[in-house]
């Protein structure tokens, strides 16, 4: 028997009341970095500012190293840390029943991992060189230099795939330009040879043309379908009237299909650069663990 | 003098075949007439290969023929084969136009003019009816058909299709699907636009259209029909295309305008109403019985059982007991007191008003479907916020409301005869308050359906409903203190009025008083700011509006529409003010009210110029919602595509979630600044998935989640129903390895839904299509699979009032 008031003039006027009933129940909506008012934010930064606090005001002997009980400390904590970072993986694809959500542990994730920069390099005591222990360090800063390369894609990128697919699925953008060729065909059916073949070639041009770095960048110049629409273009139907309205169609389908083609390719390419940072992420945390193993092993072998 | 037979069966469905089976074991005379030219048509058009389920499983079959779960082809050959064994007595090819006489001698004419006679007519015809038929001319030689059964067939013809419902466009769209096959598709429409049909089809249309593989024709009819042409009437003239072929789409007449002419009488003007009929199935045409789905039975097993007992009936038989009688037994028998199960039907329909104008078989039939239940003093029918839209039928005994969330003694007694819970029956939301048993007592719980049912089939059931639901509406909103005399004049003035969407039930200037209390659907309050509507607030079933004019008699500061096609009570101002001149306390409460809503008019008004564009926001973001059918959601799930990095680890966590197939489409779906409502089940307040599931598998859950239990035959019914596309028919897939093994050796699809093909290859190839839908992960620790494998929080699931709260406004403002 719910009866309710509509009540959003109480609402309104007791509006602390609102913060905490009517907005943070089911309507609450804070994304991966402002989670939990950058809880994992604050807490990376108040450890690394410890850390660097500790560093500086403890006094080891006969320098900062790994060896020494701070570094140990902060080599323990590193290596731990990064074992769990690792672990993302497994979480984002076990779907345990339970009360965790993704969204705090990639928040966790991101702000624990930046301050590995802090732990690690301090637990170095800056001693780099040629050798398996500074390996490790490096394969840890390309991984969470390829994770601050990642947030920036999340961060900026999702806001242009939506304005660009505007309500259309990747299938859909796909079966348009399927869609063109096929009315490309039948259109062409009137043509010359050497006309036929210009439309051949618009039609054999697909969204997935290209090597990686096209993909990546977006810079496609003279395609099929470009070539096609300029040589039809500049034709001319020597007052042919029905020869006119033929390559009148003919341009008009050479423009659809070179605007869907450019639609389907920056969709493409933002879900590339979305994912490709991973493809460096992940195995270079494979590589990292390796490393990590050699450096560990390596540490109590020679003490 | 045409033949003559005691018994006969009008429609060779699994009903009409099991009596004409029992007719031919008896030895009694009889005809079994078919429209068509094979038996039992409706499961005849079944697609190929369906797997043709036999629930409810614990109904023992009581049948002449045999009947078992298997391929649709499997069920046909054993009739086929048995209706020959038994020497069933068949006439193919023969349509009934029209049944007369009395009984011990009715004629039957047949549709080429034939008669037969016989002494008792079954009617076993479905609920089907007839493809209504083209009304223009049609020349010799010319191919008009109702049914497409294989698109595929068709190669390199001029096809016309006339009707722009959802099976014309599905048919359109299947012809000119595969360009090899070279069709040129035509589809007629009478209307400018197509109402009738679903969103996703009327798009695929329109794209199609677009790409010119369909031409489309609006606002057309035919006008005649000839070999290898066709000519409309279009708006602007006439004319002729080339046409090899016919496709008539334009929806099927029910049966019921034939039954009536038969003489056997409905239950009332609904659409869903069934003919009235005694426990022998007799209706109320002495000798014109009525079985199967068009007896409101509309399960295989039912229909074959009564067409057994049904002759049986008829041949004398008067102990038979129903074979659902095992299934009644065992409801009743955790009740108190030793009685039979007629018995307790006689009693349980004594004893409760709503139940007593309902014959003997509709009880029955009634009590198939709820549930009794005895409860000691204190116990619990149900708690607040638990979401249900049964209806709860003291048969015994009485029970509390406990009115106040914070104080459970504050109590309203309810007493034996009565009804309780009626509001989430109404409205579809969770319930307002506890009730418990305030004595020892004996409830029927009814289900949504068979409260619909009842409803419709028992016109003084549904305006006792009504009124009780109306007054105690009332009460509440008033609040405690008031009595059912102090409102009987606001009760008695009150209407019930159906708002289409889109229609405004108070407008801004105006100058009436009536309040309005919403029953169901919900509204949105609007505001024209400027020259633009501004979008106030949302209104779900159980608010009122309207109370401000009858206080301040001042004119109305906004409009009210209704969001979704809705119910409101009009509460008559005049008879509302004299109740707040007699109630000083109401008075009060009511002004204190309105000054809040006040506020939220001054606030808008204040803000509109400081930051007019976040309200313009705001109201255009929510009207988007609203379009797309946030107004009838009870949960949703939306994205935020500033968030949303495409990933799909939402539909992969779905998928892992419930045995492999995702229930939502991330990408599909409208989008609005950014907010996108991805096709996925938004749990409607009255879905409309439920409205016609023949084994009634569907249900709404512990926390307001609509799912489809196991029962489900796989018929399709709901995935057709939806207007949100939201429903799968799918094979379930076998349970994949392990993620570890798959992380470590690489075996399995990995996580998400797995291919196609994959599942194909693992399932057999009759395993059962499933309907296939979003269940809230239900059951499931932590909630919502897809909102937790978010990994950056683009994906909520919010309920709509909380979401288009104006109060959300000033919080991201600050
Ligand atoms: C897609 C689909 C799947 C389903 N799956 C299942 C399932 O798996 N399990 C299950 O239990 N139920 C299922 N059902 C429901 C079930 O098929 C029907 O409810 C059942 O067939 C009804 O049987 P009936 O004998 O009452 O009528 P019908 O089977 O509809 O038979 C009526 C017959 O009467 C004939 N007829 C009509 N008018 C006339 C006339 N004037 N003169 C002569 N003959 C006439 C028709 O041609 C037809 O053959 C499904 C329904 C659908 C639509
Ligand atoms: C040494 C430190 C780190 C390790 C070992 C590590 C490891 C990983 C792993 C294994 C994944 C899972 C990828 C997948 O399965 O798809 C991941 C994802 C991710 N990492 Fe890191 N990471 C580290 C540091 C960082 C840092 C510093 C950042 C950000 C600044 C970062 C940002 C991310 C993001 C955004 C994801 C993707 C989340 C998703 O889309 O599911 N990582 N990381």
């Amino acid at each position: 028997m719910a009866t309710r008031r509509a009540d959003v003039g109480t609402d309104l006027a007791e509006t602390d009341e609102v913060e905490r009933s009517t907005v943070s129940t089911g309507a609450r909506h804070e994304g991966v970095w402002r989670y939990r008012g950058s809880y994992w934010g604050k807490m990376a930064l108040g450890i690394s500012v410890t850390l660097i606090i500790a560093y500086v005001l403890i006094d080891v002997e006969p320098r900062h190293n790994g060896g020494s009980w701070l570094g140990y400390t902060l080599g323990t904590a590193g290596g731990g840390l990064i074992l769990w970072l690792t672990m993302l993986g497994v979480r984002k694809r076990a779907m345990t029943p339970g009360r965790w959500s993704l969204k705090g542990w990639t928040s966790a994730h991101v702000y624990l991992g930046l301050s590995l920069v802090v732990i690690g390099t301090l637990h170095t005591g800056f001693q780099l060189g040629w050798n398996v222990h500074t390996l490790a360090w490096v394969l840890m800063m390309i991984v969470i230099v390829t994770g601050i390369f990642g947030i920036t894609v999340y961060g900026i990128l999702p806001r242009q795939l939506s304005s660009n697919r505007d309500e259309t699925t990747e299938a859909q953008m796909l079966e348009t330009v399927t869609d063109i060729d096929r009315q490309l065909f039948d259109t062409a059916q009137p043509l010359d040879a050497d006309g036929a073949a210009v439309i051949q070639e618009a039609i054999d041009e697909t969204p997935f043309d290209g090597g990686i770095g096209q993909r990546l960048s977006g810079k496609y110049r003279g395609g099929g379908t470009a070539r096609g629409l300029a040589d039809f273009r500049a034709r001319s139907s020597h007052g042919d009237r029905s020869l006119d309205e033929l390559y009148d169609r003919l341009e008009a389908l050479l423009a659809r299909k070179q605007a869907a083609l450019s639609r389907i390719r920056r969709h493409l390419r933002i879900k590339a650069l979305l994912q490709i940072w991973l493809y460096i992420h992940v195995p270079m945390t494979f590589a990292l663990l390796a490393a990590l193993s050699a450096h560990i092993v390596s540490v109590f072998f020679y003490w | 003098m045409a033949d003559a037979y005691r018994i006969a069966i009008v429609g060779s469905g699994p009903a009409g075949l099991s009596a004409a089976a029992r007719a031919a074991q008896l030895g009694v005379s009889h005809i079994l007439i078919e429209k068509t030219d094979h038996l039992s048509d409706t499961i005849y058009k079944y697609q190929k290969g369906k797997h043709v389920m036999a629930t409810p499983s614990q109904l023992v079959l009581r049948s002449d023929m045999d009947f078992e779960a298997g391929k649709r082809e499997v069920v046909l050959g054993t009739w086929d084969e048995q209706t020959a064994g038994h020497d069933v007595n068949v006439r193919l090819n023969s349509e009934v136009k029209a049944v007369e006489g009395d009984a011990g001698n009715f004629r039957i004419t047949f549709a080429d003019g034939e008669t037969v006679s016989a002494e008792n007519i079954i009617l076993a015809i479905g609920t089907q009816g007839n493809p209504n038929l083209v009304r223009c001319p049609v020349d010799d030689g010319a191919v008009v058909q109702y049914t497409l059964d294989d698109p595929g067939e068709y190669v390199d013809e001029h096809i016309t299709i006339i009707g722009g419902g959802d099976a014309g466009i599905e048919n359109a769209l299947g012809l000119a699907a595969d360009p090899e096959q070279n069709n040129s598709v035509t589809l007629v429409n009478r209307g400018p636009e197509f109402a009738t049909a679903k969103g996703a089809n009327v798009k695929a249309l329109l794209a199609a259209g677009d790409a010119g593989r369909i031409s489309i024709l609006t606002e057309t009819t035919a006008s005649h029909i000839g070999t290898g042409e066709i000519t409309f009437d279009t708006r602007d003239g006439e004319t002729k295309i080339r046409c090899d072929r016919v496709i008539a789409r334009m929806g099927s007449a029910p049966p019921r305008a034939f039954v009536e002419a038969c003489g056997a009488e409905f239950s009332g003007p609904d659409r869903n109403a069934f003919p009235v009929l005694s426990p022998t199935f007799e209706s109320s045409k002495k000798g014109v019985y009525v079985i199967g789905a068009l007896a409101g039975y509309p399960l295989i097993k039912h229909c074959m059982n009564q067409g057994h007992d049904v002759v049986e009936f008829i041949n004398g038989n008067t102990t038979l007991k129903p074979a659902d009688e095992p299934i009644l037994e065992a409801k009743f028998k955790n009740l108190p007191g030793r009685k039979s199960v007629d018995e307790w039907l006689e009693f349980l329909r004594s004893s409760v008003t709503i139940l007593e104008p309902m014959t003997p078989l509709q009880m029955r039939e009634f009590m198939l479907d709820s549930e009794v239940r005895a409860y000691r003093r204190g116990e619990t029918l149900f708690d607040r916020a638990d979401p249900g839209s049964s209806l709860f039928a003291i048969a015994s005994g009485s029970v509390l409301v406990q009115v106040d969330a914070d104080d459970p003694s504050k109590t309203v007694g309810i007493e034996c005869g009565s009804i309780v819970g009626e509001v989430g029956l109404v409205s579809g939301r969770r319930r307002g308050s506890t009730v418990v048993a305030a004595e020892d007592s004996i409830c029927v719980e009814i289900p949504r359906m068979a409260a619909l049912k009842l409803q419709s089939q028992v016109p003084p059931a549904r305006d006792a409903i009504t009124r009780i639901a109306t007054e105690r509406q009332l009460l509440q909103m008033f609040g405690s203190g008031l009595t059912k005399e102090d409102i009987a004049e606001i009760v008695d003035s009150a209407e019930i009025m159906t708002i289409k969407a889109g229609e405004a039930i108070i407008e801004e200037g105006d100058t009436g008083i009536d309040l309005y209390v919403i029953r169901s659907g919900s509204m949105v309050v609007e505001k024209m700011v400027g020259r633009k509507p501004v979008f106030l607030s949302y209104l779900p079933a159980g608010s009122y509006v309207g109370e401000m004019a009858v206080l301040d008699d001042t004119p109305r500061t906004a409009t009210v529409r209704a969001a979704i096609k809705s119910e409101v009570i009009k509460v008559d101002g005049h008879a509302f003010r004299a109740l707040l001149e007699k109630n000083p306390e109401l008075l009060a409460r009511a002004r204190s009210d309105v000054e809040a809503r006040e506020n939220v008019n001054n606030f808008v008004e204040a803000k509109k110029d400081s930051f007019s564009g976040v309200v313009d926001m705001y109201s255009s973001i929510s009207s988007f919602l609203v379009e797309n059918g946030i107004g009838e959601a009870t949960d949703v799930l939306l994205i935020d595509e500033n968030l949303c990095v495409g990933c799909d680890n939402c539909e992969k966590a779905c998928a892992d979630s419930h045995e492999g197939l995702s229930r939502l489409n991330r990408e599909a779906g409208r989008t609005y600044a950014h907010l996108h409502v991805p096709t996925s089940c938004r749990h409607c307040e009255h879905p409309h998935c439920m409205a016609d599931c023949p084994p009634n598998a569907i249900h709404r859950g512990d926390d307001g989640e609509v799912f489809i239990d196991d029962t489900c035959i796989g018929c399709g019914n709901c995935q057709r129903n939806c207007p949100y596309g939201v429903i799968r028919m799918e094979k379930v897939p076998p349970p994949k390895p392990s993620l570890l093994s798959w992380l470590f050796f690489g075996s399995g699809p990995g996580p998400g839904e797995p291919e196609h093909d994959w599942i194909e290859e693992r399932v057999a190839e009759d395993t059962p299509k499933q309907a296939i839908k979003c269940d809230m992960c239900a059951g499931i620790k932590g909630g919502p699979a897809c909102v937790r494998a978010c990994p950056t929080g683009a994906a909520i699931r919010v309920a709509p009032e909380e979401f288009l709260s104006v109060a959300r406004l000033e919080t991201e403002q600050g």
